[in-house]
């Protein structure tokens, strides 16, 4: 269970989002501008509410009056961004390793070709980021974020760098995800139909505040 | 032109041996202070800065005696060193070494801070989400990205310490087998009848040394490029 109330002021624009999600697949839904990214930067813990509370099951990862706040190495909260932002002086394999590395976990053979699998990625362990196409940087990604065994993922417009054939490329990968890997998700769009492909639970952001809440049919109204 | 007589192999050895110490010891600072200067605001940014980059645009005579007023035999610094630690510079070889640190540090400097800037800091937020902490994201993202600029500095360095005279001079002078590095021995061969042809060869040496040094430096500065662009 995600717990976010937060605010935050960034120059002119203020947030303000409070909500509770219980969902395999929680979309947040806006407009660019909405405060999409800053809400889930400040639940990866890349950036600090000026008040208020981020809670993932029972451990409170921001508290402003309790001073509390967990750094983003020590959330284990995964989060694929839109630009990918694989390690150039990696390669792909070093790339989907790194997570694991970091954390001092042991090597899960089994997990690592699930994943692979999973996004299709076996192929390309040994290649540079620079040689990749955009919709297969962004798989990799995926299994990057997905490898480190996170407890929660975010992923902040994972198709919005990609052109359209190769949205339609990826969105089946996502769908896998969803119900395979067993991961919680915070899905970020203002695309109405991936919404509605993946998310099992909306919030709908507009100017920083939270204007709706519940299943797919609030993108009706 | 004739055969390297035995002295002046001995003033390149030692130049070169001066060269790669300066380097090798101003290197752990030179990434230090770039990394401040890179990445950090503070009070008195700006005269830090223009500290360091003060051996550029000083007459190297001034750096040097100021070496020597600070670090000599009895120089404010230099009298405990002695006195406290048994460490003397002056008219040594370990003090020619440190005039040429000095001297290079700027250019050592210059790259690193380079590289370092040009970073995408966005893959560091990328690690630290992966599990890094702020240490580990240095030794994983930052370092290896920056590696190229950080080669690149202490190539620069090395030419310019091995082409250092001024302050070197005038810190610990022109000792043969001890402070004589290529640049003093030229010196003192144009100085004396018929040292013109071995002048000439040492000439030579420091122009291969410093035109290999140039094609490095270039050489890493590509690779750095190619290393962010994750080719």
């Amino acid at each position: 269970m995600l717990r976010v109330d937060v605010s935050k002021k960034l120059g002119e624009f203020a947030l303000e989002a409070a909500f509770t999600s219980e969902g395999r697949v929680t979309g947040l839904f806006g407009a660019s501008g909405a405060g999409k990214t800053s809400l889930v930067g400040m639940i990866a813990g890349l950036l600090r509410p000026d008040r208020g509370v981020i809670a993932l099951d029972d451990e409170v990862l921001d508290d402003t009056e309790k001073g509390v706040h967990v750094p983003p190495h020590r959330r284990r909260i995964g989060y694929v961004f839109q630009d990918a932002r694989l390690f150039p002086h990696m390669n792909v394999a070093q790339n989907l390793d790194y997570g694991r590395r970091m954390n001092g976990l042991d090597a899960d053979a089994a997990q690592h070709k699930r994943v692979t699998d999973l996004l299709d990625i076996g192929h390309l362990l040994d290649r540079r980021p620079g040689k990749l196409s955009g919709g297969e940087r962004q798989r990799v990604a995926l299994g990057r974020a997905l490898l480190s065994k996170p407890r929660l993922l975010l992923l902040d417009e994972p198709l919005g760098s990609l052109d359209e054939g190769r949205k339609v490329e990826i969105l089946p990968y996502l769908v896998r995800l969803r119900d395979e890997a067993n991961v919680p998700m915070v899905y970020v769009s203002h695309d109405a139909a991936e919404m509605r492909q993946l998310a099992t639970q909306i919030v709908m952001l507009r100017g920083g505040r939270v204007t709706a809440l519940g299943g797919a049919k609030v993108l009706a109204g | 032109m004739s055969e390297i007589t035995p002295a002046e192999w001995t003033a390149i050895l030692l130049s070169l041996r001066v060269a790669v110490i300066a380097t090798l010891v101003a290197t752990p600072f030179g990434i230090a202070l770039a990394w401040l200067l890179a990445r950090h605001d503070f009070w008195g940014k700006s005269v830090l800065d223009a500290f360091v980059h003060l051996p550029l645009v000083l007459p190297p005579v001034v750096t040097g005696y100021l070496l020597l007023l600070l670090l000599g035999r009895r120089g404010l610094i230099g009298a405990w060193l002695a006195d406290h630690l048994g460490i003397v510079f002056a008219f040594r070889w370990t003090g020619a070494a440190l005039a040429c640190g000095v001297m290079s540090f700027p250019l050592l400097v210059r790259p690193i801070r380079l590289s370092i800037e040009a970073i995408d800091r966005s893959l560091e937020q990328a690690a630290s989400t992966l599990g890094a902490a702020p240490w580990k994201v240095s030794a994983t993202v930052t370092l290896p990205l920056a590696l190229p600029g950080i080669l690149a500095g202490m190539v620069l360095g090395f030419a310019k310490a091995i082409g250092e005279f001024g302050a070197t001079i005038t810190f610990v002078s022109n000792i043969a087998g001890e402070t004589q590095v290529i640049s003093s021995a030229i010196y003192s061969l144009i100085q004396t009848p018929d040292g013109d042809a071995a002048a000439m060869r040492l000439v030579i040496i420091s122009i291969v040394i410093a035109t290999a040094a140039l094609i490095a430096s270039e050489w890493f500065a590509r690779r750095a490029t190619q290393r962010l662009h994750g080719n």
